[in-house]
């Protein structure tokens, strides 16, 4: 495997440090919630998580779409690459949520239309990701994954605008207007942290996936 | 091994069908028949109602919230503002309950034309503020101590 470029550690290394400061800032520093109290501030990571899982699936869905036309491997690579680590802040949304519904709302579940296609959007890119590890030429993979990549993203808008278009349980989306400013300051802070550790993650997840194609890619060991 | 052209072809076919399926779910009237809870209007409305169960959402009536402390039930009227419904709560609300605040409650609707709830939600709006005064409410202290 290629090592880490410095671009790469320079994400990861500002990323660390904006989100220590990030969340001192939002444990210690930004006024409790009016409302919900000290328990509003699961909103500086499940935000963060959910806007970056957005970015990361919108990531994917590009390099996917980009691979398509032009066959490069390496739109692959990122695409997969940004696929993982959408479904992993996907399910950190999940779970905050949860966590942060049992106290405010009164449940930690309810199928209300932006739970379910935020549900949704997780269960098919671990779909997107299970197809993956079961095709094993890398050029079909490649294809096979990105055309199921480009279906998946279709949930990510109505994951969006579910708010909007219908009634539901959760909240529209908040905007400056509708919030403190200091809170407003801390979320972005935050999101900029975890913005930072997704481009190293996503250094970091290009690499291996490039590693594997070359290994799966080369011609087989002559055995004696 | 895929062609450049094969390749291109997928990619124009998976963005239709993505794109038709958006389209669809943007512009058809889904959210007509599937909706998560119904207003007081709706329920009022709906013949069928009586004995499902339903979600029915809006605001709580200020002034109409009563406590029962012995077993921690609780009445309260939920308005759209045109209809209002008795909502008879036999669990414990979550600590952001108040009089004035939005509500979903699960439930039935009783043939006295009251709602019997044993789940009640409280929909937050998306206004996120500091505390008046620089402290944090007890919430939860106040809604047992002074429910006004």
């Amino acid at each position: 495997m290629r090592p880490p470029s410095k671009a790469e550690r320079a994400a990861y290394a500002i990323g660390l440090v904006l989100l220590i400061v990030g969340h001192g800032l939002a444990l210690f520093w930004v006024p409790p919630e009016r409302m919900m109290g000290e328990v509003g501030r699961i909103l500086y990571v499940h935000v963060p998580a959910a806007w970056l899982s957005l970015v990361a699936y919108t990531i994917s869905f590009g390099a996917a779409v980009g691979f398509l036309f032009t066959g490069r491997r390496s739109m692959d690579h990122t695409a997969v690459a940004s696929a993982e680590a959408g479904v992993v802040l996907n399910a950190l949304l999940l779970a905050t949520g949860s966590l942060f519904a049992r106290p405010t709302w009164g449940v930690w579940w309810t199928w209300d239309p932006r739970l379910t296609s935020s549900a949704v959007m997780w269960l098919t890119f671990v779909g997107v990701l299970l197809l993956r590890s079961v095709v094993h030429d890398p050029e079909r993979r490649a294809t096979w994954s990105a055309v199921s990549t480009v279906m998946a993203y279709v949930n990510i808008p109505i994951t969006y605008f579910s708010v909007q278009m219908w009634r539901s349980i959760h909240q529209v989306q908040s905007n400056p207007g509708t919030m403190d400013s200091d809170m407003v300051f801390v979320l972005r802070f935050n999101a900029f942290a975890v913005l930072f550790l997704l481009l190293g993650w996503l250094g970091t997840g290009r690499r291996i996936a490039a590693s594997i194609d070359a290994r799966e890619s080369a011609p087989p060991l002559e055995s004696p | 091994m895929k062609t450049a052209t094969q390749r291109r072809l997928f990619a124009v076919a998976a963005l239709a069908v993505a794109g038709s399926a958006l389209g669809m779910v943007s512009y058809s009237d889904m959210g007509e028949d599937l909706v998560y809870y119904w207003s007081p209007t709706e329920l009022r409305a709906n013949a069928n109602a009586k004995g499902a169960t339903v979600r029915l959402g809006g605001l709580v009536v200020p002034g109409t919230l009563q406590w029962n402390r012995d077993d921690g039930t609780a009445t309260f009227d939920v308005t759209d503002g045109s209809a209002t419904v008795r909502v008879r709560s036999q669990t414990n609300p979550p600590q952001m309950f108040r009089e004035g605040i939005g509500v979903v409650v699960e439930g039935k609707l009783a043939s006295d034309g009251a709602f019997d709830t044993q789940r009640v939600m409280v929909k937050h709006s998306n206004e996120y503020q500091a505390p008046e005064g620089g402290h944090p409410p007890d919430v939860a202290r106040t809604l047992v101590v002074d429910p006004s």
